[in-house]
């Protein structure tokens, strides 16, 4: 049996061992989980003088992607009367900002950007409120193996992993410290970058032959890797929204990808992959997983809004992949899905979260 | 609750529709257009050389005095007066006695080649095209559910030898070569003199048409370029041109040269796909070709161009890592180079974007999904001291690469078939 390992960024094999089997958090209260039948959205209506601003854009791998989020939140608030526009983050920003500050800023961009905190940080220095979670959240949930260790010290359950930057391997020698990889986490092994979303740079290695090729993909992208044991099971996303009476899990959307594999041609074509909502679960399990994503959503602190990646196993528990702070939104994204499925209406939703996020800034 | 696709109309798309798939090579491109990036990967002239403001003068007197036949609908052949100045546009390329009658007014040159591909190819057809090739005349090629077959290139152009093995190879199913022998897209390389006669002659023999596409040949950077085919032969070659390089690719104006049974084709071809071509974009040409010293503005690109060719290739003399070699092109837009064993240019994308550099990787060019070893660089677009720092970063990412490499070992030689089409693997037309 492999003997389960707490990875951390920049120490490669560390002595400590996690729990023998995942564990599922101990249901304290029962799990909220939005739908028709369950949880009515409470939208609240937008002041008149409401302005927003969507940031897409950037300068990441995720760019085309984020263009596409930005544009549908535009049209959505556009379409729930809020007055918004849509900017890059480029060094037009800050001055645009400064001379004409909106209530409030949604942040479409995926990737470093976006997602790594900095952003966040610089608004927060200009005084421009954002949906969305903090610097601190983010820089947390965006760095993959610092996710995972929150988790695990939560004792959420999170595939065993191992996180190395590129030049532990030219120190130590690939061929060593892959067969000690291998011998650890054992065959199949999902690598991927420590940063980055999209399932860019990721790849599931069943043949140890094929490890060097999937790490060289990997290091394209980013210069740490996050190999992970490959758990078997449902790949299921659940999106958490907070309306303004605690954080709610929407209904999992479950993921079949025609190929079998979930990579960028699947995520962003219509037609290659068929996403199930609700995911087809029994509702225990369904129940176990939005608890799970809650749970996960609280660890790390994150804020408003967040999109939990899990992995359901053969015997019905859920696995947390990682969290994004700032989810897809294009027509294949889960998130929007997630949405619909709740029968939930995309732009109250989004204006519900825009007016929570300018009382925060006003506060 | 049954699940989506998101696209209702899965199960009833044509066949030629599989394999239009999202790429993340395309992708990599939309970060490509950011002034930060200094991109070697367009295929954009540089328009800022053109007298903008005239232009300008020139088109608004066009809507406000001719505006009742500019902005009409037109005939499906193009104007008559634009296809005479065509004609004398072909005549400085060396095809003289070309009837304006026999000329077919395009929606550019991609429109000629997707009409010619009408025409004639049936699916499971074979067309012989350069090894590598252009990837819009892929595009073409595939829609019309056509098979490519590579025959190879050395310095000189097609290699003789291995046009005359891939006919033996392909037997009667090949309709057509589809070559582009002077300053070649992606390549840079020119058919030399005496190939010239040999390939026809090759061609010729074998009963197979050939479709000869010139887009760049009065881009010369050292006296003129050699005849074009088809200033050789008069049968059995189709001549592909357009107006992109040498005024505005924005007018979408191209043309194609064609005996007079298939001329007639072509035009009903062309009238069931598009009725016509823009008339104002064909008379924004033909006023310029009038009334604007449009010979002087080819020199002035020859000039800028030739410039930043020498910029290119100084740099990539300078900075790039040894067993790169690139060639040498004596005209055009492009230089084709080739990697260090064990480099793979599509793979090292997503570090050139996070260096600020892009390319196009080679895989763009082939059918086949071959080219991972190679990239096409463009210095048309960037000036010289902004193409030297775009070689200086793609040179640090080759670097980065084969240190990754010597950790991991090579790639494997292939990593088999790509899922989508080569233009999965090139930018879209607008990315300068």
């Amino acid at each position: 049996m492999i003997k389960p390992m707490r990875g951390t960024r920049d120490e490669s094999f560390p002595g400590s061992a996690g729990s023998a089997q995942p564990t599922v958090p101990a249901m304290s209260t029962a799990p909220v989980v939005a739908g028709p039948a369950t949880t009515a959205p409470s939208y609240s209506v937008p002041p008149d003088d409401l302005t927003v601003v969507v940031l897409a854009g950037g300068l990441s791998y995720e760019r085309d992607v984020s263009l596409r989020s930005g544009r549908r939140v535009l049209d959505a608030l556009r379409g729930a009367g809020v007055t918004a526009s849509m900017r890059d983050a480029d060094a037009t920003l800050l001055p645009y900002l400064r001379d004409d500050p909106p209530s409030a800023v949604v942040i479409a961009l995926h990737g470093a950007t976006g997602e790594d905190g900095s952003l966040r940080g610089v608004l927060d220095l200009s005084g421009i409120p954002y949906v969305g979670c903090d610097a601190r959240a983010s820089r947390l949930a965006w760095d993959k193996p610092s996710a995972k260790s929150m988790l695990r010290d939560r004792d959420i359950p999170t595939p065993d992993w191992v996180a190395l930057p590129h030049d532990r391997f030219s120190e130590l020698g690939a061929v060593a410290v892959l067969d000690r990889i291998v011998d650890r986490l054992g065959l199949p092994l999902m690598v991927k970058p420590a940063q980055g979303g999209s399932g860019l740079g990721a790849a599931v290695v069943r043949d140890a032959s094929a490890l060097p090729a999937a790490m060289v993909g990997c290091f394209a992208y980013d210069s740490t890797a996050l190999v992970e044991r490959f758990v078997p099971g449902m790949d299921v996303a659940v999106s958490i929204v907070d309306l303004g009476d605690g954080p709610q899990a929407l209904p999992p959307v479950e993921i079949v990808p025609r190929d079998g594999v979930y990579d960028y041609a699947a995520r962003y074509t219509a037609g290659l992959t068929t996403w199930h909502t609700p995911a087809r679960l029994a509702p225990e399990v369904a129940a176990r997983v939005a608890d799970v994503g809650l749970a996960a959503h609280h660890a790390l602190g994150l804020r408003d809004l967040s999109r939990v990646d899990l992995i359901v196993d053969e015997a019905g528990f859920p696995h947390v992949l990682g969290l994004n702070v700032s989810p897809g939104m294009t027509e294949t994204s889960l998130l929007p899905l997630a949405v619909q499925a709740a029968g939930w209406d995309f732009g109250k939703m989004l204006v519900t979260l825009v007016g929570r996020a300018a009382a925060r800034g006003a506060e | 609750m049954t699940g989506t696709t998101q696209d209702d109309y899965t199960d009833r798309y044509a066949r030629r529709v599989r394999g239009m798939t999202a790429s993340e090579i395309r992708a990599l491109f939309s970060v490509a257009s950011r002034p930060e990036v200094v991109s070697l990967a367009g295929g954009s002239p540089y328009i800022a050389a053109l007298p903008l403001d005239a232009v300008g003068e020139m088109l608004g007197r066009l809507a406000s005095e001719q505006g009742a036949v500019s902005l009409q609908y037109g005939i499906g052949q193009g104007m008559p007066d634009l296809r005479e100045r065509i004609c004398e546009v072909m005549s400085l390329s060396g095809i003289d006695g070309a009837s304006p009658d026999d000329v077919v007014v395009t929606v550019g040159g991609q429109q000629a080649l997707d009409l010619l591909a009408r025409l004639f190819l049936d699916p499971g057809d074979v067309v012989l095209a350069e090894a590598p090739t252009y990837v819009g005349a892929l595009g073409v090629f595939q829609a019309a559910q056509a098979q490519v077959r590579h025959v190879a290139m050395d310095a000189d152009g097609l290699v003789p030898a291995a046009l005359e093995e891939a006919i033996a190879q392909v037997g009667g199913r090949a309709k057509f070569l589809y070559t582009i022998p002077t300053y070649q897209n992606p390549a840079g390389v020119t058919l030399s003199e005496s190939r010239r006669e040999e390939i026809l002659d090759i061609c010729q023999r074998a009963g197979l048409l050939v479709v000869e596409d010139d887009p760049y040949g009065m881009l010369s950077f050292e006296g003129d370029a050699p005849l074009p085919l088809r200033a050789r032969r008069r049968d059995g070659v189709f001549y592909v041109s357009t107006f992109s390089k040498t005024f505005a690719p924005g007018l979408r104006v191209g043309w194609v040269l064609a005996p007079h049974a298939v001329r007639e084709k072509l035009v009903m071809a062309s009238e069931a796909a598009i009725l016509c071509p823009s008339a104002f974009a064909q008379a924004a040409v033909t006023q310029y070709l009038s009334t604007m010293p449009w010979r002087e503005q080819i020199k002035t690109y020859r000039e800028i161009y030739r410039e930043r060719r020498d910029a290119l290739l100084l740099a990539l003399g300078d900075l790039m890592p040894a067993g790169t070699t690139w060639t040498h092109p004596q005209g055009g837009l492009f230089v084709w180079a080739t990697l260090p064993d064990g480099l793979d240019s599509k793979a090292m994308m997503p570090r050139a974007i996070a260096a600020r550099v892009a390319y196009v990787p080679g895989t763009g060019f082939y059918a086949d999904g071959t080219g991972r070893r190679n990239m096409r660089l463009n210095f048309s677009f960037s000036d010289p001291a902004r193409l030297r720092e775009g070689v200086r970063r793609l040179a640090g990412v080759m670097e980065q690469e084969l240190a990754m490499r010597a950790v991991f070992g090579p790639g494997p030689e292939s990593r088999g078939r790509r899922r989508g089409p080569a233009a999965a693997d090139a930018p879209g037309p607008d990315l300068a």
